[in-house]
């Protein structure tokens, strides 16, 4: 055999083994990078009767996650914080502390929100008061629609904000 | 019988150049770490596949098929016992096996390559364990994936998408736990295997390094020429000459495994994952309580400098070691700044690792939710130190200050702070906060705050 005949049956088998690579590598990588394709709408979702608020009341929510599987068991909820601050406003916070994301909890006599991890806290109105959180607390969307009030679910990474 | 499939398989050619090919005679205790984690990976494989046999890795029902598992399948604790406890030992041991061929020089020339799989087989073995603690799917495994998530979010640019393809998709929901499964029990082993085959390969083609002398010193020209007449003047035969060490050293870790599995057992069945339950105290396994205490230690302007750039000065040093330092001196006592980056590395490990435990900044929730003043405390108060008392509970003081041992440790303790502070200077600090204490100006009324100082300045050495 020549060895130029041998060169181009070094680079058709290397170009086979390639080509085999990219059959199944390819539809692979789409599988695995599906979620990001997957579209979601972020639906209203009832968090609970107006009426069930009193004037600063601040209340745990659990809400429907949009796009959860059938096989979500107890992670196809959310949850959020609510607080009544006026007749007919509310402020809406994401429990994920914007330190690294623990969930914050609501100490009603002590009025703050204190996260677990990192000891980071927050007054009621979401903002920081003392540990190593960057900002005030993430506030999600919400409207009130006849006697419900209605939110979106949080979305992660938090930096991004839920449309 | 055997000489028929070895005529066909050269079995004992193959014996020959793995068991019997010759090493350094002087080859030590020292020299076990490696084949010991090795045998924490197999215990791992075999426990991980039966496991597997009853572990249903659905977000619905992992918990439950866990829960079984532990409290009824027969045997089924001890099995999960010598998983969680084999993953300790093999993190514990391929840190001392790298300890111990970093301090003895055995990385450099010709074994660099030997030491940059053996730095990946690390990486794989710490995702190994971070991957094993979700698969729990209680309260912590819950968080640690989001905090894993919010992490990956800090990324610039990609952060997002980063994210996303971490949990697949834009909650933490079913989808998350299958990708955190296959990653655990597929992909990951593979490479581990992969990397292991490569490891012993080399291993066995380039031999085992012999213990360094004060004089040792490679020069890589001669390095080669150098360990054959080690081998020609000091060489035994691998088995069972030096490897009887190996096989002692594993059947001691086994047995230690196994009594652990026996006598203490698996880590409790905690609450089972729900992001609803927000009353929560996540923790991550005994691996990351380092890096936790780390986030939590350094000033916040520098976190995301340090959650990025931690992992990747560790990576850079680990692989730029043996290209670097390839030459030259191979006992520790001519490499002080060896010694000192190992002693310095394990130190912090360990002090890290005590804070995370103890994880002094967090605040006792617990304690002002459902705790009470120890009665030494409250006794002979009279009602409005009494009301100040009850308040230092309710109103979340005690979350985070420390009275005669009790209560939270992120504030300074207020066992004596009568003895300090005036009731002026208490009031000033209870109503505008300090450095990283909320002010309480507006959730407490002046009756409140002057029931809260009486109450503070019983606080003496003596009363």
């Amino acid at each position: 055999m020549n060895s130029s005949r041998r060169q181009f049956l070094t680079w058709l088998s290397v170009g086979l083994a390639g080509l085999i690579t990219a059959a199944i590598g390819v539809p692979i990588l789409g599988y695995l990078l599906g979620p990001l394709l997957r579209p979601v709408e972020n639906e209203w979702r009832v968090a609970g009767k107006v009426a069930d608020w009193r004037l600063g009341d601040t209340k745990l929510v659990k809400i429907e996650n949009p796009a959860s599987l059938p096989w979500a068991g107890t992670t196809a909820e959310s949850a959020a914080w609510v607080r009544r601050t006026g007749d007919a406003s509310f402020l809406t916070f994401s429990v994920h502390c914007t330190h690294l994301g623990c969930p914050v909890n609501w100490l009603d006599d002590a009025q703050l929100f204190l996260c677990p991890c990192h000891g980071g806290a927050y007054y009621q109105d979401g903002t920081v008061a003392a540990g190593p959180p960057p900002r005030p607390l993430f506030n999600l969307p919400w409207r009130i629609n006849g006697e419900n009030i209605e939110l979106r679910t949080i979305v992660l990474p938090t930096e991004n904000e839920p449309q | 019988m055997y000489r028929w499939l070895d005529l066909r398989m050269d079995i004992s050619g193959v014996w020959r150049a793995t068991f019997l090919h010759p090493v350094p005679i002087d080859v030590n205790w020292w020299y076990v770490l490696g084949s010991a984690t090795l045998t924490a990976f197999i215990v791992q494989v075999v426990t991980g596949v039966a496991l597997a046999f009853a572990y249903v890795p659905s977000t619905e029902h992992a918990y439950s098929s866990l829960d079984f598992i532990t409290r009824q399948a027969f045997l089924g604790s001890v099995v999960r016992g010598l998983h969680f406890w084999g993953a300790t030992a093999m993190v514990v041991l391929i840190l001392a096996h790298m300890s111990r061929v970093f301090l003895f020089g055995s990385f450099k020339f010709p074994r660099e390559v030997s030491w940059l799989t053996g730095s990946l087989l690390l990486l794989l073995v710490l995702a190994m364990a971070f991957t094993g603690q979700l698969l729990r799917w209680d309260q912590d495994s819950f968080w640690g994936i989001v905090v894993l998530a919010e992490q990956f979010g800090k990324t610039p640019i990609i952060g997002g998408v980063l994210a996303q393809l971490t949990i697949a998709g834009q909650q933490v929901g079913g989808a998350t736990l299958t990708r955190f499964f296959a990653t655990h029990v597929f992909l990951i082993p593979a490479g581990i295997f992969l990397l292991i085959g490569v490891h012993l390969y080399l291993v066995v083609h380039r031999g085992i390094s012999d213990p360094p002398q004060p004089d040792s010193v490679v020069v890589p020209n001669v390095e080669l020429e150098r360990y054959e007449r080690v081998l020609a003047t000091r060489g035994v035969p691998f088995f069972p000459d030096v490897a009887w060490r190996d096989f002692a050293a594993s059947a001691a870790l086994v047995l230690a495994v196994l009594l652990l599995s026996v006598a203490v057992g698996p880590p409790a069945m905690r609450t089972e994952a729900n992001p609803t339950i927000v009353n929560t105290n996540p923790r991550p396994d005994w691996y990351f309580l380092s890096y936790f205490a780390l986030l939590s230690l350094i000033p916040p302007e520098v976190e995301n400098w340090v959650i990025l750039g931690v992992p990747i000065a560790i990576g850079v040093f680990l692989f730029a070691v043996p290209l670097v330092a390839n030459r030259g001196q191979r006992h520790w006592s001519k490499r002080p700044w060896a010694v000192a980056a190992v002693g310095v590395g394990l130190l912090a490990g360990a002090v890290l690792t005590v804070a995370g435990d103890r994880a002094p900044w967090a605040p006792n929730i617990d304690a002002v939710q459902h705790g009470a003043l120890p009665p030494s405390v409250t006794a002979g108060l009279d009602t409005q130190q009494s009301a100040g008392a009850t308040l230092f509970v309710r109103r979340g003081c005690w979350a985070c200050h420390t009275v005669q041992g009790t209560g939270g440790l992120a504030g300074p303790d207020l066992t004596f702070v009568g003895d300090r502070l005036t009731s002026d200077q208490l009031t000033t600090r209870v109503l505008n906060g300090g450095r990283n204490m909320p002010a309480f100006a507006s959730t407490l009324t002046p009756r409140e705050v002057d029931e809260l100082v009486a109450f503070l300045r019983t606080l003496k050495t003596k009363r």
